[in-house]
């Protein structure tokens, strides 16, 4: 039972660290990306292959992050030309060609049977949990911090009026690809540890759905909030294995979730209390 | 006086239509020009060829004597072009005192690494702070954005360029909006700021106030410049009444 809840928690983390990334490029510079999983992808197989290989797991780790971060730097660039739905649709496809590759490369990549018979990092499964729970803390730790920045500012400018931004004398372009590159590196980090975790991946792992999963917790926790982000992750995560029955309509509760979020609350539940403020402040108190 | 800002040559097209044809003029340093004309004349075209928000088909644009024709909005902002917004564009989601923050931090965001390990706002709210002072608006500091009257927002737009530390301001039709209190002391707000060293460019409708703060004028009719000296004499040509009291006339007749 206990490894049970060990192996949830751990879930937990790694779709902590994925949000969290993905909140860098949506929420504080305000690029939408369909196509998060992509980059979890590549961490996981970078890592699968050179643990296969007989490298040891951080130095995977780090490379999945390197390769993860330089590859969203490039789809990056495509920001720079497109936005906003044109974006979307544009990471959005960045995502499929990922799973493309994965699938039809069978002799490096495994195809659709992916790849199997990974090696343990080596720490036993409590000693790993620790890990991930160290490394979500220093993602959100440094997440915070970012907005604290000048960076974290100019990324805010970027979100809010690129053009405007532009004009006060803000490398958009820069600042854009530095989103890119950071959260994909921090959704690299993130595969890697689930490549750790499962010691066992498939295409299917990263395909539209996680992507879609991760931008549903981003968005349901609170585009922008580190925290919110880290309680819509925990929830959203959480929710299916609570819930049985909820398991068998994951996607459609996620789908509503979203839908719900963006018609009611745009803030998540970050701005909840906000919300139920400044709604009691206008009725006055009454129901 | 030395020539601050020089545009030869200008030619902007959208699509079929010719917005600027070939237009040339100089800003001197130190002056406080203003840009006339019509609607539809392509004045603030003009300004967005010069700061690169628009891309001209042809264009030489120097600034201090440096070519700055093909270099990127931000890398001209940097040099030290501002410009203010005909319709306010302020950033929606911050309070009026960051929003002149982040300009006066114009040097901690200029290279995106060092902005990664730059953390203190002290020094860029102080300077911002003085800059709402200056431009009447300092007891809106803390608030946001939503909400504000336009004559506020039309000061932070002048604030937020003026945080740049620009050598040049554009500013595109300041007054637009304002009554007739507001316009006049938002318009010595400018001549104060003129005075103190700063070159100004202005597109302005409301003559009155141009006559009276411009120390030079150049008119702009249909893409072309028809007229460029000093306002008393260029109000005084046949063709700029034709062009512009004319119009104003048929304006008011329709």
């Amino acid at each position: 039972m206990l490894i049970y809840e060990l192996s949830l928690a751990t879930v937990v983390c790694i779709n902590i660290i994925q949000a969290i990334g993905l909140n860098l490029i949506t929420g504080y510079c305000g690029q939408i990306s369909l196509g998060h999983a992509a980059f979890y992808g590549i961490g996981a197989y970078t890592t699968a292959l050179m643990a296969k290989a007989g490298f040891p797991g951080p130095v995977n780790l780090m490379a999945a992050m390197l390769l993860s971060g330089s590859v969203g730097a490039v789809v990056g660039l495509t920001s720079l030309r497109v936005r906003e739905d044109f974006l979307a649709i544009t990471t959005m496809g960045v995502g499929f060609l990922f799973l493309g590759i994965v699938r039809q490369q069978e002799r490096f990549l495994g195809g659709e049977l992916g790849i199997s018979s990974i090696p343990s990092f080596g720490l036993g499964k409590p000693g790993f949990f620790g890990l991930t729970l160290i490394l979500v803390i220093l993602t959100a730790a440094f997440s915070l911090y970012l907005k604290k920045t000048w960076m974290g500012f100019a990324f805010e400018a970027v979100a809010d009026d690129e053009d405007t931004a532009r004009v006060l004398s803000v490398n958009v372009s820069a600042y854009k690809l530095v989103a890119f590159a950071l959260g994909t590196a921090m959704a690299g980090l993130a595969g890697g540890l689930y490549c750790y975790f499962a010691r066992f991946i498939v295409p299917d792992d990263f395909g539209f759905i996680t992507s879609i999963s991760v931008l549903s917790m981003v968005a349901v926790g609170g585009i922008g909030s580190v925290y919110g982000v880290i309680l819509g992750t925990v929830l959203l995560t959480l929710m299916p294995d609570f819930f049985r029955f909820i398991s068998d309509y994951k996607l459609f509760v996620y789908g509503a979730l979203l839908f719900a979020v963006m018609r009611f609350a745009p803030e998540g539940l970050a701005g909840l209390p906000a919300l139920v403020s400044a709604k009691v402040a206008r009725t006055g108190g009454a129901p | 006086m030395n020539v601050l800002l020089d545009v030869v040559d200008v030619t902007v097209n959208f699509g079929g239509v010719n917005a600027l044809q070939g237009v040339s003029f100089q800003v001197r340093d130190g002056e406080l020009l203003s840009l006339i004309g019509p609607n539809g004349a392509g004045k603030t075209t003009m300004l967005k060829a010069i700061t690169g928000v628009v891309n001209p088909q042809n264009a030489k644009i120097r600034l201090d004597g440096r070519d700055i024709s093909r270099m990127p909005t931000h890398r001209r902002a940097q040099l030290g072009l501002a410009l203010t917004h005909q319709i306010v564009r302020p950033f929606r989601s911050m309070t009026l005192l960051d929003n002149v923050t982040l300009a006066a931090g114009h040097q901690r965001i200029r290279s995106v690494f060092r902005s990664m390990v730059a953390v203190n706002r002290d020094p860029e709210h102080q300077k911002a702070a003085v800059l709402l002072q200056l431009v009447g608006i300092d007891d809106h500091a803390g608030q946001t954005v939503t909400g504000q009257p336009l004559g506020v927002l039309k000061r932070l737009e002048v604030a937020r360029a003026l945080a740049l530390k620009p050598r040049l301001l554009l500013l595109d039709e300041p007054l637009a909006g304002l009554n007739h209190i507001e316009a006049e002391r938002l318009a010595d707000t400018l001549v104060q700021i003129n005075a103190r060293g700063l070159t100004v460019v202005m597109i302005e409708h409301n003559l009155g106030e141009v006559l009276r703060i411009s120390q030079r004028l150049v008119v702009l009719d249909n893409g072309r410049k028809i007229a460029d000296g000093i306002p008393d004499q260029v109000m005084r040509m046949d063709e700029v009444r034709a062009a512009y009291v004319g119009k104003e006339k048929q304006h008011a007749a329709s």
